[in-house]
């Protein structure tokens, strides 16, 4: 028996503060994740970098950008918005682990808030992302981006955040709806063309005109866009209304998505309980 | 209505669609045992613990653990219980150490506490060597471990134990049970739920046989051996033509009506005197020259119970899997 006493801290100091005292419990052990395994965030920035160094360097020479312009300014903010892009894949992954290999059941049988979960899971995602940001950033300037600083900069650095925060509501979706870890992996097949038909690499006014049109209409392409105007990079144009108000679509877009995919990873959660 | 019962389901259903997973399941276990529930595969026993363990909501009758309502009181529920399920819940990642800390601190106990509580846990279950390794690198056995020793940081009075030992080689199983017997002396009661009798048999002091979402049988493990006859004898022969002359001699030297199984040249019939049974029929079989494969006593099945019980076999099919198992079993009581 143990010498201890293990009577657990009283339930009277609130749910909100067993929220946020749960919460940091979950993110100190997504956070202690990458410091047992650095490799990972390596792995994640992989294709990202690789992008950089190929569309940058290979094909560089051989792109234009609508308005004049280096196209390797105009690709740096692309590849920090496809970093965030593919950040849903990573929040997929962890949760199908968990929820596959019972520890989310393991949570849900202990007397901890079930909110703290999925909000612990956000919150690691974020303190990841800006990681992620500063990594991707600083390969960017060792390459010669050279983007204006001030609160533009803070500015595009939090839409990069506020596009990262929408799709972890789709990362929890997915990883609840996908039956395991291999068909997790299988999302960059879907993920890949998904951030292609885009303003990531190309202007979408290069493109043919339907293929343009729903590049432009693709909610990160509004988050590139507006990105590149906030570092005062140059933006490729383009005058549909969509690319007009690239500033207000890039706030606009995240709050449609987390609109959708909030209430539907909240629902496949509580549907555990069925 | 706990009245010394740990736990208590009366009239427990559940539906999925037109499945009905438990239609009027009851159970009762009293403080301090450990109780088996035995079953098939799909037969409801993980539906049942998962709703006693608040993971999922019941459709119909109620149920009681540690003398709170699952249903209305799951909070409350929650400090008293511990869950170990198919899976290892633990974070592969983390070492376990830290996957005890962590859980320890959402069981708000705080970090103080939630230390030295692993600390104990740590030695309690035998990995303080491995406490500061990756649960990845930790063998099944290990792993099941710092399952239980992460259910039991609360140390919680009634403990939910779902196949605790599926898919674990021998060693490691016969290092979970020590484990679930410790736990037991130290006054847990534990609800255990099992494929192989040969595991009820062993930790359990009563055993409720659920099939089709319905308690069928709730008795001691000798009772049910009992039901089904006690230990039988069992042969089997190299011809198929032979099983005529071995159920004859079967027959005659045991009480019990043999039964012969085509498939595989078995015959088998319950015997009482299991000794001389077996040198009897042995001796007869040489003496009359039939050419006998192999020849020996066993201990009663799930498929035995079951086939007395229901009148219809379990669906599983992994016999090879069952007789590893029931080998196993053999081995460990030998050492123990």
């Amino acid at each position: 028996m143990s010498a201890l006493d293990l009577t657990p801290a009283p339930p009277e100091r609130g749910r909100l503060y067993w929220l946020l005292a749960d919460c940091g419990n979950i993110v100190r052990r997504g956070l202690t994740h990458y410091q047992r395994q650095p490799v990972n965030i390596a792995w994640q920035l992989g294709f990202p970098i690789l992008s950089v160094l190929l569309y940058g360097y290979v094909f560089g020479s051989a792109m234009t950008v609508p308005g004049g312009g280096d196209y390797k300014d105009f690709l740096m903010p692309g590849m920090f918005v496809m970093t965030m892009a593919f950040g849903f894949i990573n929040t997929a992954t962890v949760v199908v682990h968990d929820s596959t290999k019972g520890v989310i059941d393991r949570f849900r049988s202990m007397p901890m808030s079930s909110s703290a979960v999925v909000a612990g899971r956000g919150v690691t995602d974020l303190v990841v992302a800006c990681a992620e940001l500063a990594i991707m950033m600083l390969t960017a300037l060792a390459m010669g981006w050279r983007p204006d600083g001030g609160w533009g900069f803070l500015a595009a650095f939090g839409l990069l955040l506020w596009l990262r925060f929408a799709l972890i509501w789709i990362g929890v979706w997915l990883g609840l709806l996908v039956p395991n870890p291999e068909a997790a992996g299988g999302l960059f097949a879907v993920a890949f063309p998904l951030t292609m038909i885009s303003s990531i690499f190309v202007a979408p006014q290069l493109m043919p005109d339907w293929l343009g049109w729903v590049a432009a209409w693709n909610p990160i392409s509004s988050t590139a866009a507006a990105a590149r105007e906030l570092f005062g990079t140059p933006v490729g144009g383009g005058d549909s209304w969509v690319e007009q108000h690239a500033l207000l679509m890039a706030g606009v877009w995240p709050v449609v998505l987390t609109a959708i995919f909030l209430p539907l990873a909240v629902r496949r959660f509580q549907r555990l309980s069925r | 209505m706990s009245d010394g019962h740990a736990v208590r389901a009366e009239g427990l259903e559940k539906r999925y669609g037109d499945k009905r997973a438990l239609d009027g399941f009851d159970l009762a276990v009293r403080e301090g045992t450990v109780h088996g529930l035995l079953g098939p595969n799909g037969a409801g026993k993980t539906t049942a613990v998962r709703i006693l363990s608040t993971l999922i909501r019941l459709d119909g009758g109620r149920a009681e653990v540690a003398g709170l309502d699952v249903a209305r009181q799951a909070r409350e529920v929650r400090a008293r219980i511990g869950l170990t399920g198919q899976y290892a819940a633990v974070d592969e990642v983390l070492t376990g150490r830290q996957n005890l800390e962590m859980f320890g601190r959402l069981f708000h106990l705080g970090g103080r506490r939630a230390r030295a509580r692993a600390v104990e846990l740590l030695e309690q279950f035998d990995l303080t060597d491995a406490a500061d390794r990756g649960v990845g690198k930790y063998s099944g056995g290990m792993r099941r471990r710092l399952d239980l020793a992460a259910s039991m940081i609360l140390a919680p009075s009634v403990l939910f134990l779902d196949e605790p030992t599926t898919g674990l080689d021998p060693r490691s199983r016969g290092e979970v049970w020590d484990s679930v017997r410790s736990l037991v002396a130290s006054g847990t009661t534990v609800l255990l739920t099992t494929q192989y009798l040969e595991e009820a048999d062993k930790l359990a002091s009563r055993i409720t046989v659920i099939d089709r979402g319905r308690a069928i049988a709730d008795d001691t493990p000798d009772g049910l051996k009992n039901l089904v006859g006690g230990d039988r004898i069992e042969v089997v022969v190299a011809e198929r033509s032979e099983i005529g002359r071995v159920v004859k001699t079967v027959a005659r030297v045991c009480e019990g009506e043999p039964e012969t199984d085509e498939g595989t040249l078995r015959v088998h019939a319950p015997v009482t005197d299991r000794v001389s049974a077996l040198t009897e029929v042995a001796r007869t079989l040489q003496d009359e020259g039939v050419r006998v494969e192999d020849i020996g006593l066993r201990r009663p099945s799930l498929d035995d119970v079951f086939l007395r019980l229901t009148g219809h076999r379990t669906d599983r099919t992994d016999r090879t899997d069952r007789a590893d198992r029931a080998d196993a079993a053999e081995k460990d009581a030998v050492a123990a």
